[in-house]
């Protein structure tokens, strides 16, 4: 046994010692993590957003003390490269893609579902942008000559190769790249992220796990208000 | 409909499109690529138009961006379709990071409690697998204590960082118990330590002196990956973590391979990642001389019978010392100039330290990529690469990237100078205590450098004795065997 219970002044004074050490510790500790999101924003692409870029909405300080953080995609910095799909640790990559159906055009000729080179207008699969096929495309309704076909991502298949998102960039935009934290294993330093080239991802707090564009904040905004006027005027 | 496939724009985007074959990409890069095209050209008055058209495009584009306006609005439906909303799963609940907080108290005092008053080796064995599976396989690794370190490092470095109580909670815990237990973490709940102990079957003795040299290296990645989290650049710690990805069963091939060759290495030598990489091992060592309690090899009084002296797979069991040294003067006159050389030592890998910082800060992702931006505008014939394409995209200055990386280079002088002064003093710490010849009158383990896992214990008579797996048995006897010369005519004990 090496628990001897004979009390000597050197053994009393250096679990003094140790017991102020240990509290020492839980001090520090505390002090860090009351100290937390305190200090000015900026110093590490991989905390904050890094640079203050004028595209960029201003980044809101981070709440103080939040249980946990996750990572997320800034669709304002993301380029649709193809990294989410290739370095995430995950077989199947946790980022999808994801529509926002308030920016959405609702465009019959969708770039983010077919290809803008050498395309045919049928929906065959050979014809899809997204090699996985991943876009469910289903018509809405039509004004005259114009049709609306509404764009609907199926996250089983979808592989986050972001295709699809670059593709939509050529109109409204309104597809947009977002890990989904029902797959992320919230890694303490996410692959994808070293390897991002837009320095794009960035650490959220769980209790708002994701992050919109700017103009995606507009057209939903602009939907509401529309809603809005909608439910007034039925009433 | 069809017509709205095509933005209306002015006829010279269409005409340089045709000679472009990749002209799909958005016209923001298109501007960009004109400009390029049209400074080959220069003088000529076509590519003077071509740039004013780019220009005009490229104005229009940004400024249906900036104002955040769609290119096409959402259509007024008619039929009753109601627009959704975009589906966000929640993220993975919290109560599993508590379950985890709650299996690392409850097994640091089991691992605690096996090692120190059971001294139960199957037990610590058997507390490795449920670590393995549970912190490993199904928890995929992360957050572990190791990787902690760099939280806090960062926290520490970046005030903005807001560091979560449970990563803090993670990485004292371990520290604390260290202090009054030993390396209990290491010997059966950090599932890095936990899977090289359950595959550690043939494990050779490492030559001393390359076991000290190699058991610097901890310190300096400890101090490497501190300087390189506080300033935000790396977690290398994760990047670099050779078990993780087995956890996942996933992962880049050298990673893989790495983890792979660890392990495989590990057979032979007992815990190669943590007697000689791991930092938070460099960091529990520290604590471990200090602990209230640690592993003894022998539960009682040592009998110096040499029995456990190939017991350790880690060297990390001291022999007793019986004779003094052979010139106790040279080494007095030695250890004296040690400790006078040890500031110049520390002094000299400070300024070392301090030329490192430029090759270190390069590694930042901002810094690295001024420093090619500086070079494509320098030398536009080396083309871009994709960080720097991105950035042209944000529309961001330059000068504002470089007032940003040199605020960077800035925050690594203090960083790397640090990191050579704990360089150097982990060297001359080393020179130092190697320096001083150590008494002992039994075998015990090394109280930095032992991970508390148990495997001496079957080696010790008194032990086997205490067990009562043998009887009668005379343990002086043991003790005037291993005192006397050996009766083969051997030389004796030689220190």
């Amino acid at each position: 046994m090496a628990i001897d219970n004979i009390p000597t002044r050197r053994a009393f004074l250096g679990d003094v010692f140790r017991v102020l050490g240990a509290g020492g510790m839980c001090c520090a500790g505390l002090w860090l993590t009351l100290r937390a999101g305190s200090g000015p924003q900026g110093q590490s692409p991989q905390t904050s957003a890094g640079g203050k870029s004028p595209a960029a909405e201003p980044l809101q300080p981070l709440p103080r003390r939040p249980g946990s953080y996750v990572w997320q995609i800034d669709p304002d910095r993301c380029v649709a490269c193809d990294g989410c799909q290739k370095y995430c640790v995950l077989d199947v990559s946790a980022v999808k893609a994801v529509q926002c159906f308030a920016l959405c055009g609702y465009c019959d000729v969708c770039t983010g579902y077919f290809p803008t080179q050498g395309y045919v207008l049928e929906t065959g699969a050979e014809n899809h942008l997204c090699p996985t096929g991943a876009i469910n495309r289903r018509f809405v309704e039509r004004h005259g000559d114009e049709r609306f076909f509404e764009y609907t991502i199926d996250e089983q298949k979808c592989i986050g190769c972001g295709k699809c998102v670059a593709g939509c960039r050529l109109m409204n935009g309104s597809l947009y790249l977002q890990v989904r934290h029902d797959r992320c294993v919230n890694c303490n330093e996410c692959a994808i992220a070293v390897a991002c080239p837009a320095q794009a991802f960035r650490r959220v707090p769980a209790t708002e796990p994701y992050l919109l564009g700017k103009n995606m904040k507009t057209a939903i905004a602009a939907l509401e208000r529309r809603r809005q006027a909608a439910g007034g005027a039925s009433t | 409909m069809i017509g709205r496939r095509r933005r209306t724009g002015p006829p010279a985007e269409n005409c340089q499109a045709a000679d472009e074959p990749n002209a799909a990409p958005e016209a923001q890069r298109r501007a960009v690529r004109l400009y390029s095209v049209a400074t080959l050209r220069r003088g000529s008055l076509c590519s003077m138009l071509v740039v004013l058209a780019a220009v005009v495009v490229w104005l229009f584009v940004a400024a249906t961006l900036i104002a955040g306006e769609p290119v096409y609005p959402l259509p007024e439906f008619t039929s009753g379709y109601q627009v959704p909303d975009a589906l966000h799963p929640p993220p993975r609940p919290m109560w599993r990071h508590y379950a985890d907080l709650a299996y690392l108290v409850v097994a640091l005092a089991l691992a605690a409690y096996f090692a120190l008053v059971l001294r139960w080796r199957a037990g610590l064995l058997g507390l490795a697998v449920v670590s393995v599976i549970w912190l490993g396989f199904w928890r995929k690794g992360c957050v572990c204590a190791v990787g902690a370190i760099q939280n806090v490092a960062l926290a520490i470095g970046d005030p903005s960082y807001a560091i979560p109580p449970l990563v803090i909670a993670i990485f004292l815990l371990p520290l604390v118990f260290t202090l009054f237990f030993g390396r209990v973490f290491c010997a059966a709940v950090c599932p890095l330590g936990a899977v090289q102990e359950l595959v550690a079957v043939r494990p050779l003795k490492v030559p001393r002196w390359l076991d000290h040299a190699l058991g610097l290296l901890p310190h300096v990645y400890l101090g490497a990956a501190v300087v390189l989290a506080a300033t935000g650049t790396a977690f290398v710690i994760c990047r670099y973590d050779p078990f993780v990805n087995l956890f996942r069963l996933g992962g880049s091939a050298g990673m893989l391979l790495f983890g792979g060759g660890m392990l495989l290495l590990g057979l032979m030598v007992g815990r190669p990642y943590c007697r000689y990489l791991c930092p938070y091992g460099a960091l529990l060592s520290l604590l471990s001389p200090l602990a209230r309690w640690h592993v003894r090899i022998t539960p009682d009084e040592c009998i110096n019978c040499r029995m456990c002296e190939e017991a350790c797979p880690y060297g990390a069991i001291l022999e007793s010392t019986t004779t003094p040294p052979p010139d106790r003067n040279w080494g007095r006159l030695r250890l004296g100039l040690l400790l006078l050389s040890l500031p110049v030592i520390v002094g000299v890998f400070a300024f070392a330290g301090y030329q490192l910082h430029w090759p270190l800060a390069r590694l930042h992702p901002s810094v690295s990529l001024a420093v090619r931006m500086q070079a494509e505008l320098a030398d536009p014939s080396i083309g871009t690469t994709e960080a720097s394409d991105s950035f042209r995209r944000t529309g961001r200055p330059v000068e504002e990237l470089y007032a940003e990386a040199e605020q960077i280079r800035r925050r690594f002088i203090p960083g790397s100078v640090f990191f050579g002064a704990w360089v150097g003093l982990v060297f001359g710490v080393k020179l130092v205590s190697l320096a001083v010849y150590p008494f002992r009158k039994q075998y015990e383990p090394h109280k930095g450098n032992c991970v508390s896992c148990g495997r001496c214990y079957w080696y010790c008579p008194v032990e086997q004795a205490r067990l009562g797996l043998i009887r009668d048995v005379d343990l002086d006897a043991y003790r005037r065997a291993a005192q006397s010369p050996s009766p083969g005519g051997d030389k004796p004990r030689q220190l």
